[in-house]
């Protein structure tokens, strides 16, 4: 088993960082393209995604993410994340990485002040609801045929899916104490394509 | 699964969450809505939206106020990253108008003349999270107190000197790690010495961590003084007259995000510090009398 990376060039990276830990999941930072080499999943952290998104182009990493994501790396985009793997943004930018078939509305539920918490029933996650953490969070305005909804707030508002070994969240489980959601991701990215 | 959503709006996940976002990140002074772009496209993190940048305030004088609301919501309508603005110390008023702009985040500025010389914000009461200036660990921690989700180091802004925001970041760092190695029975006198509140002090203990994410912020006009900070260890930078007082703002504003990315990596460092025209004029802080200084506003 190789270890799950987690994007670090800006962002909530170390909330990630030590959720995985906490479960004793062997994790890595990745900065460059060659870094990328060697894992078995990948995290895209909160942050913001029109930095983040300039900086994986700035650093060459599109092409060869792209490469891996064909290969079967397993990818789990939070918050931002979510942004920059999505297909389409209702938004002019950032030019998303376009891993899985969603589109995607940046700042969906409104501004700072409209940021929100609350509980969370997870398709595939068992025991109670999730606390899930909302910040300036996206929403999921469009579905492709493969993406799987795994969790909603109010009716045809879709804030976690799943597109194969890719997965998508608006909220931000590293923020919270419960780890039920990377154990969730590490499953899929040690399990044998 | 669909639930119904019971949304809880303003608490401090959220309003701590949202720093944790900027982590990593510049965070630029902007005055127009097209330097709001400009900031934008370089890579920014967010924006500070003011009327003018800290070097102006200087040079004018005078009383310095909260932004014309107008040019605030002009700037969030132009960018999609978070707006953030400054109210005076102690202004809850002002506070009060950001907030209902629908501003992303609260400087509770030094750089602004201080409306209160007792009492900051009680920031606890707002949904929009606050940033707030520090010089040394105390001072941090009281802000902690009264609710501030995220904090700066002061330095000295308008000058374009580091000096300050140097100063500022290894005490607070310092201090951290003095409290971390102290037996318990030492926190409390501690808590009396920095005029902090003693739960905060028994946390920085614990953790070897501020509560909160800590920006450098106050004299950084250069993509060196910006991995500067970061090596000495905050979570990234503010910077304001810097960018749009130099000669080229849009290459170095892209020059100081690289540089705070990458800030261990000197090859990067050197190859963005090439090329970019003049850094704003500085001034060397010890010919500022006190009453120039805005690090010594609030305490």
């Amino acid at each position: 088993m190789a270890p799950i990376g987690v994007l670090a060039i800006q962002g909530d990276f170390l909330e990630h960082i030590n959720m995985l830990d906490s479960i004793g999941i062997e994790s890595v930072e990745v900065r460059l393209p060659e870094q990328l080499e060697n894992i078995d999943g990948l995290i895209i952290p909160g942050g913001e995604s029109t930095t983040i998104v300039q900086l994986i182009d700035i650093y060459g990493m599109r092409q060869p993410l792209l490469e891996k994501a064909r290969k079967g790396l397993a990818v789990w985009g939070t918050c931002a994340g979510m942004i920059v793997i999505a297909k389409h943004l209702k938004d002019k930018r950032p030019d998303p990485l376009g891993l899985m078939d969603i589109e995607v509305s940046r700042n969906a539920f409104g501004r700072q002040i409209d940021s929100f918490e609350t509980d969370l029933d997870i398709n595939g996650i068992d025991g109670p609801p999730m606390h899930a953490v909302f910040i300036r969070a996206p929403l999921v305005t469009k579905i492709g045929n493969e993406v799987e909804i795994l969790a909603e707030v109010g009716q045809g508002k879709p804030v976690a899916v799943k597109q194969n070994r890719i997965l998508a969240t608006s909220f931000h489980p590293e923020l919270t104490e419960d780890p039920r959601m990377h154990a969730m991701f590490a499953n899929i990215a040690h399990s044998i394509q | 699964m669909a639930t119904e959503i019971k949304p809880n709006t303003g608490t401090w996940t959220v309003k701590s969450g949202l720093a944790q976002m900027l982590k990593g990140g510049v965070i630029m002074d902007v005055v127009t809505p097209d330097q709001a772009k400009i900031a934008e496209d370089a890579g920014a993190v967010a924006v500070m939206a003011l009327e003018r940048v800290p070097s102006d305030i200087r040079a004018d004088g005078g009383v310095a106020r909260m932004s014309d609301p107008q040019m605030i919501s002009e700037i969030i309508e132009a960018v999609t990253i978070p707006v953030m603005a400054k109210a005076r110390i102690g202004h809850f008023v002002e506070a009060q108008i950001l907030e209902a702009l629908g501003t992303d985040y609260i400087d509770e500025s030094e750089v602004l003349t201080p409306a209160d010389e007792n009492n900051h914000i009680h920031k606890h009461n707002f949904s929009v999270p606050f940033v707030c200036g520090a010089r040394d660990l105390g001072e941090a921690l009281r802000r902690i107190g009264e609710g501030a989700a995220m904090i700066r180091t002061k330095g000295e802004a308008g000058s374009g000197n580091i000096v300050e925001a140097v100063r500022h970041a290894r005490k607070v760092l310092g201090q951290i790690s003095h409290i971390k190695g102290m037996e318990s029975d030492e926190l409390m006198a501690t808590a009396r010495d920095l005029k902090a509140p003693y739960e905060l002090v028994k946390g920085i203990h614990q953790t070897g961590a501020l509560p909160v994410v800590n920006f450098a912020a106050g004299g950084i006009s250069t993509p060196a003084d910006a991995a500067l900070m970061m090596q000495i260890g905050v979570d990234g930078v503010f910077v304001g007259s810097g960018i749009f007082k130099s000669e080229t703002p849009h290459i170095m504003a892209n020059a100081i995000v690289k540089a705070t990315t990458h800030y261990k990596d000197p090859e990067m460092l050197a190859s963005v510090s090439k090329g970019l025209g003049a850094s704003m004029p500085g001034i060397d802080v010890r010919t500022l009398p006190e009453s120039e200084q805005f690090a010594t506003r609030g305490w």
